[in-house]
């Protein structure tokens, strides 16, 4: 069999039946392979940074891995981007790159670029395949590589040559690999963790995207654990949907721009427990007064996540859902206790919190405030079977704080890298997953034009995405951190020379709407529901809006700014050198 | 609330071994790392440490078993207990990585570090420098009418001691291997 074919072979006996890509030179015989075949779809997108991240959008919907087809050189290069995402947020991806051939590597042939080189450190893993014999293994490899473990992007770099030479294909049963992570975590540590929970008086479950990778069974019986124990729960962007917003114990999403009495109850908390979490700096604030009074356990796949920055006191080491499974199991067997007496202060406690009302803003009746507009799209599309992806900068924050996700694997933002530019394509990989679901990008309209060409991919496939652009007319979320950091100088925070959104969707084929009133707001939204096919909605909202709460650079969890009124002073210099 | 009692080393299966003690105190470890002899593993490891802002002290490299293709990669690096521990976290991590040990508190172990200096001089200077390469039991691998190269095997403190000594007696050429380090027994 020659290579080109094992790889299409390899791909089947691995269940995958979709594929983003982009051809060249270097890729030829596997697309002469791919045109041959019926068994996997390829969609050819308008970028290479776009297959990136249409795949990651496909795999976090769907938990399967999402497989990238890209030529040498810059096809190689244009998707380092996506890679670095796709690891920074644990997502499983396979990206099969062309090369120059073997006798040719070295010499700076056309489209050469030392792609492995490039992407060691953007990737889990990566492979040169010098021998066709060794190509179906290494294949079946990058999978299990990709999906075990703490799961991440990993790349197989094919030379022309190995490509058209023949060898021994084999299937995934021959695959050998010395990578087996740990799935059980310690039960003396897990016994350690629960005999806290009995006592504890302010717990909190802080929870991340480790829930949603680990699988439906984590979230389910994440729910459970919740529900019997009562404790409050919380979780990062990456984490939104592992336990239901509407559900009772849930306190809303935590850090910069999370919710004031989910970063109160963080910082007052007597036992955090971090289920597949990392202690990110968007999280945290300052580190030496993150949570100073509590006990911290944290349940992690990854050794380097666990005592990266935040020491904790109950490390276990293992997959979410195995670990949640025995703790339920050890809770139960040591007779279902919590100090229910105290958990009712506690909750007094955190509803003293919540009557905050930190989400609550200046509602206006001429312009359309951004949060108006999200609270209106939540409310016209929460019964829908939803897909939300969205771009970088205040309007995903706006996302993650006025929209509700009760399921896991519902929403898809580029959180570790926080990538302008992932929404669009996000939301093609989502649409090609789910055909028939509803699936919005929410975007700012910068971000939204660093890969609008994928609009022409939308169009070619049928995909009926929905580009629902807040649009500010600024980098928005940069100008804010001008307008707090330096002096209101908002130097290139700009979005000049707009292009017309209703014209620019016509021109590809789409529809477009502009809206401008809140009045008419609603039945924009419900026309662009109605409307069959790709929809760029052009929201024009409120210029200057700022996004609150927010933790200051530099600041801890009770430092929460939460309106305009309280911004003056609020970022110390040593804040300010902070990202 | 430190009703917990978990101790140091208490599971084999605990991420870690709570460390107690001074944790901005820099130490010195030595690791040895058995990776899978494939190309890109040696660069794997050190973009890791330049990467992420480690150190490297020495670093030596070379196949230790043929037919199972693994090499052994001895490390020595400094950073605080946390960092130290970030760094065998973040080696476990790479795929070819078998095997971290690290032999600072993996109990007593052996290093070695073979290097060979090049003292040119003549009369007095030259018999000294014979005579304390003796002492250090050196070898003499080459000579000239106005040269010694001399081979030093011993850990990196005593090496580092006989370069002090040959520096004012002409020392104008240096080689080191960095170390290789065993566990005993
Ligand atoms: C590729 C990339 N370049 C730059 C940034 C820095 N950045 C973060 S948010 C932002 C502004 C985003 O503007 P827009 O998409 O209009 O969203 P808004 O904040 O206005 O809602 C920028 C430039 C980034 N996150 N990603
Ligand atoms: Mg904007």
């Amino acid at each position: 069999m020659s290579g080109a074919k094992m790889v299409v072979q390899a791909l089947i006996d691995q269940g995958v039946d979709t594929v983003f890509g982009y051809p060249g030179g270097a890729v030829l015989p596997i697309y002469d392979e791919i045109f041959l075949q019926n068994s996997i779809k390829h969609f050819l997108v308008r970028h290479e940074q776009g297959a990136v991240h249409a795949a990651e959008a496909y795999a976090r919907s769907t938990g399967k891995p999402g497989v990238v087809l890209v030529t040498s050189g810059p096809g190689a290069t244009n998707a380092v981007t996506g890679l670095t995402d796709a690891l920074m947020d644990s997502i499983p991806l396979v990206v099969l790159t062309g090369q120059v051939p073997t006798f040719m590597i070295g010499s700076d042939a056309f489209q050469e670029a030392d792609t492995v080189g490039i992407t060691r450190p953007c990737t889990k893993h990566n492979w040169l395949v010098k021998d066709t014999n060794a190509l179906a293994n290494t294949l079946h490899t990058a999978f299990h590589v990709a999906c075990s473990g703490r799961p991440g992007p990993v790349l197989v770099d094919i030379p022309k040559d190995v490509q058209f030479a023949n060898g021994t294909y084999e299937g995934p049963a021959k695959m050998k690999s010395h990578y087996q992570p740990q799935l059980k975590g310690d039960l003396d540590a897990i016994t350690a963790l629960v005999a806290a929970m009995e006592t504890a008086q302010k717990p909190i479950f802080y929870t991340g995207g480790g829930v949603i990778n680990s699988g439906p069974v984590a979230s389910q019986l994440l729910r459970e654990l919740v529900e019997a124990t009562n404790f409050p729960i919380t979780s990062t962007l990456m984490g939104l949907g592992c336990y239901p917003g509407n559900g009772d114990n849930w306190l809303g999403m935590l850090g910069m721009h999370g919710l004031y009495e989910a970063n109160m109850a963080m910082h007052d908390c007597d036992l955090m427990i971090n289920i597949g979490a990392r202690f990110d700096d968007r999280i945290t604030g300052r580190l030496d007064s993150f949570s100073p009074g509590s006990t911290k356990a944290h349940i992690d796949i990854d050794a380097s996540s666990i005592n990266k920055v935040i020491r904790v006191d109950i490390p276990i080491l293992g997959d979410v859902a195995h670990v949640l499974e025995d703790m339920l199991k050890v809770w139960k067997a040591r007779g279902r206790e919590t100090n229910s007496k105290a958990l009712k202060t506690w909750w007094a406690e955190i509803d003293g919190w919540r009557k905050i009302r930190c989400l609550d803003y200046a509602a206006d009746s001429k312009v359309i405030k951004p949060q108006y507009a999200l609270e209106r799209l939540e409310a016209l599309t929460k019964d829908h079977d939803r897909y939300i992806t969205t771009e970088v900068g205040q309007h995903q924050m706006w996302a993650a704080q006025y929209m509700t996700f009760n399921d896991p694997n519902r929403w898809m933002t580029s959180g570790g890298l926080g990538t302008m530019g992932y929404g669009v394509p996000a939301s093609i990989g989502a649409q090609v997953a789910h055909p028939s679901s509803l699936v919005i990008n929410v975007a700012g309209e910068a971000s939204w034009l660093m890969n609008m060409q994928e609009m022409g991919t939308a169009m070619q496939y049928g995909l009926p995405v929905k580009q629902f652009i807040l649009n500010n007319e600024r980098l928005g979320m940069v100008r804010q951190w001008q307008e707090l950091l330096h002096g209101e100088r908002y130097s290139q925070s700009w979005s000049e020379s707009l292009p017309d959104f209703v014209k620019l969707a016509e021109a590809f084929g789409a529809k477009g709407i502009l809206c401008s009133d809140p009045a008419d707001l609603d039945e924009a939204i419900m026309e662009m529901l109605a409307f069959d096919g790709p929809v760029i909605f052009d929201c024009l909202v409120e210029k200057h809006e700022n996004c609150f709460p927010m933790i200051p650079s530099g600041k801890a969890h009770n430092e929460m700014l939460l309106g305009d009124a309280a911004i003056k002073g609020a970022i110390d210099a040593s804040g300010s050198v902070l990202v | 609330m430190n009703a917990l009692n978990i101790t140091k080393g208490m599971s084999s299966k605990s991420a870690y071994n709570l460390r107690s003690g001074h944790a901005d105190l820099n130490e010195r470890h030595t690791l040895a790392v058995i990776v899978a002899n494939e190309p890109g593993v040696l660069a794997r490891v050190i973009g890791l440490f330049s990467g992420r802002g480690y150190n490297i002290e020495s670093l030596t490299v070379a196949e230790v078993d043929h037919e199972g293709h693994t090499s052994r990669i001895t490390i020595v690096t400094s950073g605080t207990p946390q960092i130290i521990e970030q760094i065998k976290a973040q080696l476990g991590r790479i795929i070819p990585v078998y095997d971290v040990h690290d032999l600072t508190v993996e109990g007593p172990s052996v290093e070695r570090e073979l290097s060979l200096f090049k003292v040119s001089g003549k009369g007095e200077k030259r018999v000294e420098a014979l005579r304390l390469a003796d002492v250090f039991r050196a070898n003499v691998v080459d000579s000239t009418l106005d040269s010694f190269t001399f081979e030093v095997v011993g850990s990196p403190e005593k090496i580092d001691a006989f370069a002090d000594l040959m520096r004012p007696l002409g020392l104008s050429e240096m080689a080191r291997t960095g170390v290789a380090a065993l566990s005993r027994g």
